[in-house]
């Protein structure tokens, strides 16, 4: 019985446990924190056997209330979707983790709506990723972006107003995508993917296609921060508490663009998007654009997570342009930079959190090699998300940077290649030179000779071999599994995402 | 052409507020307008759906042997009313969220003109 429900089990798991926080804190608040994470384990032990049964015996469809698809709601597991989702709660579980040995500093005393709302985004992702069906995809994403914007205005007194923006920008492009769904279905009278892409051949021709498809794709973009309209990201990011900037950076905008190849690759036919209305050309020439702009703009930041914000934008914009090259080597690219981002991203915001836990704050200019000192693994983790991020081999930045690269190459575009190649250089550029203060430069007041002040002392005596494991490990974990990740990337792309390569790529 | 204009007119009227929507969000200075500009939106959008589903000389969906009972063409499709009584309530919870919000970024900076905010935002 559980075995055949599989695939709706994650987001219905999900939001009981949601639910159900609120239900049992009423007495001790302190209850929140275990339930959430138990979700988050169960919900990445689900997962991780869907996707099993997936690759060993194809994909799994489960049909809302008995009802047969094209009218009843289908969800569909199938090995995109069922590898996104994994991906999505194995991150999910580690931060939330990480976020136990925070004690919930920056969230005081509302502990238990914010486990709450972590599990409702996260319920709102994996339903986005299971279902089949387009109007289904609408509920969950304003699921996923409710909780989303309570996230990240729970945080500091700025946090509110980056919310706020977010807000307007996100229901901006929720309604988008609604108005563009509402075309394709006044043209094909169908709500479920596999259905509409069967009928959109018999109604070739039609403008309103193209309308519905580049409000959807719009729509979409400002969810996963393509590059104009990426506005919202860098102050939502800075501002939210350091769980959410950890949980959103590398969940929230995968998601969208997840929905994004789904929908141009799944739902539309390849030779639509890429010859008839060629919008796969124009989010490949905006994520160009975004990869060099959100490298040169992380360059100029002072602050780590405002850093780590623009270097996101670049970063999306690499799935953009894999999305946007529309080949099969670009597709992989795409895919494969969904998961590395996830764990890089996630490692290096786990980072900011503990350097922030330690010393207060988390400006680049006042770091110096006495952070090393004390948080030895944590800067390790940095140090190796950081060369992923670069592109380094054998860590998995570089693999999917190099189907991106074969994929521009086989394209025939060279200047989509010089992009991933300066951007590589830029992302050397700024990472190094956080590198460069934490590993090399010496503490201040050692260079001047003279005694540290007093409350420096102090602080630093009492934070000398004092790195948490509840606040390190999960860091390590991330970061070293890149290494794992980059090693075994032959078997992940042969095994899971060469199996969904789009018909007619 | 007059009737390409007159043929649409709900349409029209709903691009009209589409656009007035935007107005308000792009253009308005204070957050609880912008809200107000984001409400217009997101009812235009409603009433797509709903202007989608009309249909002269038909009926409500319900089975009735006096309009021609199993005759398809004769109803009204419900499902856009149905998808849009969904849309609806994502709508009210999206203004609840963004009036806690205006109402957090009231308390700490005693404004909500979007200018003398991000001033203060500066400041502190």
């Amino acid at each position: 019985m559980i075995i055949q429900n599989s695939p709706a089990l994650v987001p219905l798991l999900l939001l009981a446990a949601a639910i159900s926080i609120p239900v049992l804190a009423i007495r001790k608040t302190r209850v929140a924190y275990p339930v959430a994470v138990a979700a988050s384990l169960f919900s990445v032990m689900i997962s991780a056997y869907n996707m099993i049964r997936v690759w060993e015996s194809g994909p799994l469809t489960y049909h809302f209330g008995g009802w047969f698809p094209p009218i009843g709601i289908e969800y569909v597991l199938d090995s995109l979707s069922a590898f996104i989702a994994l991906v999505v709660n194995v991150v999910a579980f580690v931060v939330l983790c990480h976020a136990g040995g925070l004690k919930g500093e920056e969230i005081s005393g509302k502990s238990v709506p914010y486990y709450s709302l972590v599990l409702l985004f996260l319920c709102g992702a994996n339903g986005i990723i299971v279902t089949g069906d387009l109007f289904n995809l609408y509920v969950f994403l304003e699921i996923f972006s409710l909780s989303m914007y309570g996230l990240i205005g729970i945080g500091e007194k700025r946090a509110p107003v980056a919310a706020f923006r977010y807000l307007i920008m996100g229901t901006v492009g929720a309604s988008f995508y609604l108005l563009g769904l509402g075309f394709l279905y006044i043209i094909t009278g169908s709500l479920n993917m596999a259905d509409v892409r069967n009928i959109l051949p018999l109604v070739q021709g039609n403008p309103a296609i193209a309308a519905a498809l580049s409000l959807m794709v719009i729509g979409m973009g400002i969810k996963m921060a393509i590059f104009p309209l990426h506005g919202w990201l860098p102050d939502a990011y800075t501002y939210a508490p350091s769980t959410t900037s950890a949980l959103v950076a590398p969940i929230g905008t995968k998601v969208a663009a997840y929905v994004i190849i789904r929908i141009l690759f799944f739902v539309f036919d390849i030779k639509f998007v890429s010859h008839t209305w060629p919008i796969t050309d124009l989010i490949a020439w905006l994520a160009a654009i975004g990869i060099i702009y959100g490298s040169v703009m992380a360059m100029a930041q002072n602050e780590l997570k405002r850093m780590l914000a623009y270097s996101s934008v670049a970063q999306i914009g690499y799935i953009g342009l894999g999305i946007g090259l529309a080949n099969p080597l670009g597709y992989i690219g795409a895919v494969l930079h969904i998961l590395n981002h996830a764990f890089m991203k996630g490692a290096l915001f786990l980072v900011a959190a503990n350097i922030r836990k330690n010393s207060g704050h988390s400006d680049i200019s006042k770091l110096d090699a006495s952070y090393r000192k004390k948080l030895p693994w944590s800067m390790a983790a940095f140090t190796l998300a950081a060369l992923s991020m670069i592109g380094l081999p054998p860590t998995a930045g570089f693999f999917s940077k190099w189907y991106l690269a074969l994929g521009a190459i086989d394209k025939g575009n060279w200047v989509f290649l010089a992009v991933i190649l300066i951007s590589s250089l830029l992302n050397a550029v700024y990472f190094f030179r956080i590198l460069e203060k934490v590993y090399l430069v010496p503490p201040p007041a050692q260079k001047a000779g003279e005694d540290l002040p007093p409350e420096t002392k102090e602080r630093e005596g009492s934070l000398i071999g004092e790195e948490k494991y509840s606040l390190m490990i999960p860091a390590v974990v991330l970061s070293f599994s890149l290494l794992l990740l980059g090693l075994l990337n032959a078997n992940i792309v042969k095994g899971i995402i060469q199996r969904i390569i789009p018909l007619g790529m | 052409m007059t009737d390409f204009f007159l043929g649409h007119y709900a349409y029209w009227a709903i691009i009209f507020l589409l656009i007035l929507g935007l107005y308000g969000m792009i253009f308005k200075n204070n957050l609880a307008k912008k809200l107000i500009g984001m409400t217009i939106f997101q009812v235009a959008i409603i009433m797509f759906y709903v202007a989608s589903a009309v249909k002269w000389a038909a009926t409500v969906p319900v089975l009735d042997p006096l309009t021609g009972a199993a005759d398809a063409a004769k109803y009204i499709s419900p499902l856009q009313h149905c998808l849009m009584l969904t849309a609806i309530v994502v709508g009210v919870a999206t203004s609840g969220v963004a009036f806690s919000l205006v109402i957090a970024i009231y308390r700490h900076y005693k404004t909500l003109d979007e200018s003398i905010l991000m001033k203060r935002m500066k400041s502190s």
